[in-house]
């Protein structure tokens, strides 16, 4: 894959249920190697966006380019290929329950790779090794903590060494000391492998300890109304909604 | 694209070339059976072309082949990227909290005997346990201290029994007719076809009526309480109830368990009416009997205890039903797997259970001459 100034581009999309719209109209690009956050209130279609951007539901108008090409247009047998270019954690982590966490990660390695069994179990322990779960391979997800399921998930997320990396509010259910831990493992791997990052949350510690860059949807509108790293909307924040967000409606 | 090579000079390790997962690269044991690390030594990455996860899991597999023998290696002239990176493995080895599982297959007989022994105690235990629970909600229920809602109970009412019509009426009519056809072939050979209305009459009132709903229902709704509960147990929705202070027997087991046991009868009832209609068809068309004849045949040889046995057999057999699928569902693991496991669970019990107390019943009623 070429490199890409804007591995992902949104133009004039519009999501909806049915006929009931969610967000109208949206575009915006994310630059590569940035942490992308999108934020906003509870309910306003954040998670709704991630599911279009990572091909789980087909935009009502408008595309979503991601590296360079538009997903939708794709057949479905490319479609299908082109996902081992994206890696996903969610928000309940989704580890398949009957595999063990060397299986869930090995599983994507030995659908895209032509690697044998030696090579891909390898992977799967320096994966685990990365994530600080060494020796946790045949480990089944229901044995192991939340926070331990969400390292695991980002393991298997990253088997493929994706170009982009999209997260489902990763600190969700975590304690405030596990969710820094994950932060700065977001963070370190984005650091080493320059890979670009898109993150649906509304933590704010997290907001401001990772985020490069942000656009925070607003249900009301049906819109962005606000975009740039999450400090400068901070320090001087496009609306009152995003002001009282930022702060925890004034708290913070 | 040039190769991806590995050399041990020393006390160098030097990488060169590209280490993709798609191109031919060395292989860690390979290499370390080679260059048996001694001393301290470092990594040299400056002829390194592009990598991914393989020079990952081959770095990672020779670092901790290093740190095994005390020998660290010193990564301070790597790129950023890569050196931090591997420093979170060398961070996740030396913290690491588990040791790999040694694998079922290598356990000896002894020790898989030892451990299904150990299963087989707690199943019991739970078994009488679940019997106990089941049988003080009843009693709880008599005397009106029962926490089940009775909105449940009608709702399983209509799941066990209207809903259930449709597939009893097809499988008993079909079952009345071949049961016909097949006894048809030696009642002829004795000209004896009128006594088919006997057959079907006996046969279904007493044993096949209450066998295969039992087995329809163990199919069709033992498994949905095992399926429904256990994902309820998965959800935390069991722990909800529990920390309520509410039974989950009163409140989950005693409706579905009450509802199969009393539809199962009805439905069995019906199923003995749409069966005798089927086996009709076949003395009608293939027999050249009459109607009349038929159902008069049935009349008089076919005695009120047969239904009888037939219907304390069906209370019997959705009182298991019931249990099987609630057992099954209460005591499910917290995973979409473990959800699987026991709904096959419910029918392989439920199904097991039916062969068993029919043939108890039977030979039971036999003996008393019922």
């Amino acid at each position: 894959m070429p490199d890409f100034e804007f591995p992902i581009e949104v133009s004039h999309l519009t999501m909806a249920y049915g006929s009931r719209v969610i967000m109208d109209d949206l575009n915006f690009n994310v630059k590569k190697g940035d942490v992308f956050l999108v934020i906003g209130p509870s309910g306003c279609g954040k998670s709704t966006l991630l599911r279009h951007l990572i091909g789980l539901q087909p935009p009502a108008k408008g595309t979503v380019k991601l590296l360079g090409q538009d997903f939708w247009a794709m057949g479905e047998t490319e479609r299908q290929k082109f996902m081992q270019h994206i890696g996903i954690l969610y928000q309940r982590c989704g580890l398949w329950s009957s595999m063990t966490l060397a299986e869930n990660i090995a599983l994507p390695l030995q659908l895209y790779t032509d690697l044998g069994e030696k090579d891909i179990q390898e992977i799967c322990s320096s994966k685990l090794e990365l994530v600080g779960l060494a020796g946790f391979e045949d480990y089944y997800p229901s044995e192991i903590s939340g926070g331990m399921q969400k390292r695991a998930g980002l393991a298997r997320a990253l088997a493929l060494d994706p170009e982009i990396l999209f997260f489902d509010e990763p600190s969700a259910g975590l304690d405030p000391v596990s969710a820094m831990n994950l932060d700065q493992l977001i963070l370190e791997l984005r650091n080493s492998l320059g890979t670009t990052l898109v993150i649906v949350t509304h933590d704010l510690d997290s907001i401001f300890t990772v985020g490069t860059d942000a656009i925070y949807l607003n249900p009301r509108t049906k819109s962005i109304i606000g975009r740039g790293n999450p400090k400068d909307l901070l320090k001087d924040p496009p609306t009152p909604e995003i002001k009282e967000f930022l702060t925890r409606a004034g708290g913070r | 694209m040039s190769d991806a090579t590995a050399t041990f000079q020393n006390g160098v390790l030097i990488l060169q070339g590209d280490w993709k997962r798609t191109a031919p690269h060395p292989d860690a044991d390979q290499f370390l059976k080679d260059n048996p690390i001694e001393g301290p030594w470092k990594i040299d990455a400056s002829q390194l072309g592009k990598w991914d996860s393989i020079l990952l899991s081959f770095l990672s597999k020779v670092l901790a082949y290093g740190e095994k023998q005390g020998n660290s290696a010193d990564l301070t002239q790597l790129p950023e990227g890569l050196r931090r990176i591997l420093d979170l493995g060398v961070y996740g080895r030396k913290n690491a909290t588990a040791q790999r599982r040694q694998q079922d297959q290598e356990l000896s007989i002894v020790h898989k005997s030892g451990l299904f022994g150990l299963e087989l105690k707690k199943t019991i235990h739970e078994i009488i346990y679940f019997t106990g629970d089941v049988t003080l909600s009843l009693f709880r229920l008599i005397t009106f201290r029962s926490k089940m809602r009775w909105g449940d109970f009608f709702a399983q009412v209509i799941n066990c029994g209207p809903r259930a019509l449709g597939i009893v009426s097809l499988i008993s009519f079909l079952m009345g007719l071949i049961l016909a056809f097949v006894g048809s072939i030696p009642l002829k050979w004795f000209h004896a076809e009128p006594y088919v209305a006997s057959l079907v009459g006996i046969g279904m009132l007493r044993l096949m009526a209450p066998v295969m709903v039992g087995v329809v229902m163990a199919g069709r709704t033992s498994a949905s309480y095992a399926a429904e509960l256990g994902t309820m147990q998965v959800n935390e929705e069991l722990d909800a109830l529990h920390t309520l202070g509410v039974p989950q027997t009163d409140f989950l087991v005693l409706p579905r368990f009450l509802a199969m046991t009393l539809m199962l009868p009805v439905l069995a009832v019906f199923a003995d009416i749409v069966s005798i209609i089927g086996g009709m068809i076949v003395a009608v068309f293939d027999m050249d009997l009459t109607a009349h004849a038929y159902l008069n045949t049935l009349v008089t040889t076919t005695r009120l205890n047969d239904l009888f046995v037939g219907l304390i057999t069906c209370f019997v057999l959705g009182t298991l039903d019931a249990c099987c699928g609630c057992y099954q569902g209460i005591h499910c693991g917290r995973s979409a797997a473990a959800v699987g496991k026991i709904t096959t669970a419910a029918v392989v019990y439920s199904i097991v259970c039916i062969v068993i107390a029919t043939s108890l019943i039977t030979v039971i009623t036999v003996i008393l001459k019922i």
